[in-house]
């Protein structure tokens, strides 16, 4: 039985569990009892309005009852029974949980939801620290030079007879790895904060939960194409909600000005040119750079699939207040990312659109073109401060382009004489 | 002359140290630290102890184990690997390429002084 039939047996179990009279329940939802008896048998599909007041009179949440619960709630569910298979859960009864105890089911979905998150987001922190070479060599210098240094204080300490010349060696020897193991430490510490920065411990803020739901969808929803508000209902955290709605909002807004068919036509044949998307449909710079990082990552059809873009947004503080990574850009949030980015020179220069290709520090580092421009935002009003943002697209550039270099953050970039240094490099 | 030991190892701190312990221990130690040319280094004499490291310049030591037991001057000399990753899945690469011995950095001179003892006696 599909769990698109059971509406009606949750509902009816739910008023039993309350007490409620079938009639009065058909009375205070304004249909007659025999309706609701159709409907609690499963011989009629409702929605829209008479489930959300169906719901309302059972105290129930709406998504709990109508047929998406097999997704959010029953799926995950389900998944839960099957990860502890010697728990001996009554898996065939997940509809009666749901039905007569919809929140401690929603909370056990919602808490396997995080675990899976979780475990994905410890799988993926825990292949970037194995096969990430710069943190492997950096270990492999800490623990050769700590072997070093415990190898030869064994022979000083242990050799009463030895010879004052190699006593001499061995203490220089010390001294000298013991140097190193302080600097090599520092860079191990360097480069772990920035993972941490990058994508580990930190990745619980609100922003970055709200950034993780829209990667699962490839930060692209075809119900917002169609119009639709999104309310992002099963995101519980009212904070991530209210940034994820901030955002659909926003790209709603982008989406009407934009419409995907003719922007996507648009940009193909202007080779995804900002400047020349902006011309043609007469809209700030700004919203044809988000408009792109936007696009859906693959069509499915005749056409080639756009360029895998990513998007930064900082405020006047520098602060990246949204970014959808791609390839290796990903800024830090704390705000102690490179300033060479083009996001924060398009910060200093209100207005000015600014075109350069960058790379990492490295051999074999992939070069990113970058669009960026900043702006203010928001309400004009007399004699108040303006609030400026800045935005800035990246995509991957030809290896043949010259590219500028900027770093990935001073403690761990190695380029020497920079100019807008702020930290020395642990390097 | 005691038996010959040949130690390729790019760390030349801990080279200085393994070699004195070995010396005084009886042992003629031979020194490489580069992995590209270590194989040419170990047929220039075959050596009856191997203490190869895994992280080296040039080329990795599993892959110069891997010739060692591909050439028959070499296949059944005594190799201990030396790395500072002591993972299962290393100890499984060294053994399946023919490694006798793996140690795990940061060792003690006394488990290296007893490991090279019991691959071969001086």
């Amino acid at each position: 039985m599909s769990d698109q039939v059971l509406t009606g047996t949750r509902a009816r179990n739910r008023r039993i569990d309350l007490g409620l009279r079938q009639t009065n329940v058909a009375k205070a939802v304004g249909i007659s009892g025999s309706y609701l008896n159709l409907i609690e048998h499963n011989r009629r599909r409702i929605g829209g309005k008479l489930l959300r007041d169906l719901a309302r009179v059972l105290d129930i949440d709406a998504a709990l009852l109508g047929d998406e619960v097999g997704d959010t709630i029953l799926g995950p569910l389900k998944e839960a029974a099957a990860a502890f298979p010697h728990a001996s859960v009554e898996d065939l009864r997940a509809e009666d949980l749901v039905a007569r105890f919809p929140g401690w089911a929603a909370l056990i979905a919602a808490q396997r939801r995080r675990i899976i998150q979780l475990e994905d987001r410890a799988e993926a922190q825990s292949n970037r620290l194995a096969h990430d070479s710069q943190i492997a060599n950096s270990l492999h210098d800490v623990i050769s030079t700590a072997t070093a240094i415990r190898s030869t204080a064994s022979i000083l300490v242990e050799t009463p007879d030895l010879d004052p010349d190699w006593q001499s060696r061995f203490h220089t020897n010390i001294d000298t790895d013991s140097a190193r193991l302080a600097q090599s430490s520092q860079a191990l510490l360097g480069f772990l904060d920035m993972e941490m920065e990058a994508g580990g411990a930190h990745t619980d803020s609100a922003m970055e939960q709200a950034e993780a739901v829209l990667a699962q969808s490839g930060f692209y929803f075809a119900a917002i194409e169609a119009g639709e508000e999104m309310q992002f209902g099963d995101v519980k955290e009212t904070i991530t909600r209210t940034i994820l709605q901030g955002w659909a909002k926003r790209a709603a807004g982008d989406a009407d000005r934009l419409p995907l068919d003719a922007f996507s036509q648009a940009a193909r044949a202007v080779a995804y040119d900002p400047a020349r998307l902006a011309a043609r449909f007469s809209v700030p710079l700004d919203m044809v750079l988000r408009r792109l990082a936007h696009l859906p990552p693959s069509t499915g059809g005749a056409d080639a699939d756009h360029p895998l873009m990513g998007l930064a947004v900082c405020d006047g503080a520098g602060v990246v207040t949204f970014q959808k990574p791609v390839l290796d850009f990903r800024l830090p949030r704390s705000g102690a990312a490179c300033p060479l980015w083009p996001l924060y020179q398009a910060l200093t220069q209100p207005g000015r659109a600014i075109r350069r290709v960058v790379r990492l520090p490295g051999v074999a580092r992939t070069p990113f073109e970058c669009f960026a421009i900043a702006g203010p935002v928001g309400g004009v009003v007399f004699d108040a401060e303006p609030r400026i943002n800045a935005t800035m697209l990246v995509r991957a550039a030809r290896t043949d382009q010259v590219a500028d270099v900027v770093g990935p953050g001073c403690r761990v970039c190695d380029v020497a004489n920079c100019a807008s240094r702020r930290h020395p490099s642990l390097l | 002359m005691g038996h010959r030991v040949l130690l390729i190892e790019d760390e030349p701190n801990i080279i200085e140290a393994i070699s004195y312990i070995l010396t005084k221990d009886g042992w003629t130690v031979h020194t490489h630290s580069n992995g590209e040319t270590a194989m040419a280094k170990v047929m220039q004499g075959v050596p009856d102890l191997i203490i190869l490291d895994v992280m080296l310049p040039g080329r990795s030591g599993y892959d110069i184990l891997r010739d060692l037991r591909a050439q028959a001057e070499t296949k059944d000399v005594p190799v201990m690997m030396l790395t500072a990753r002591g993972q299962a899945k290393d100890r499984e690469m060294a053994a399946s390429l023919g490694a006798t011995r793996f140690m795990t950095k940061p060792f003690s001179n006394a488990e290296v002084l007893e490991s090279v003892r019991a691959l071969a006696t001086p």
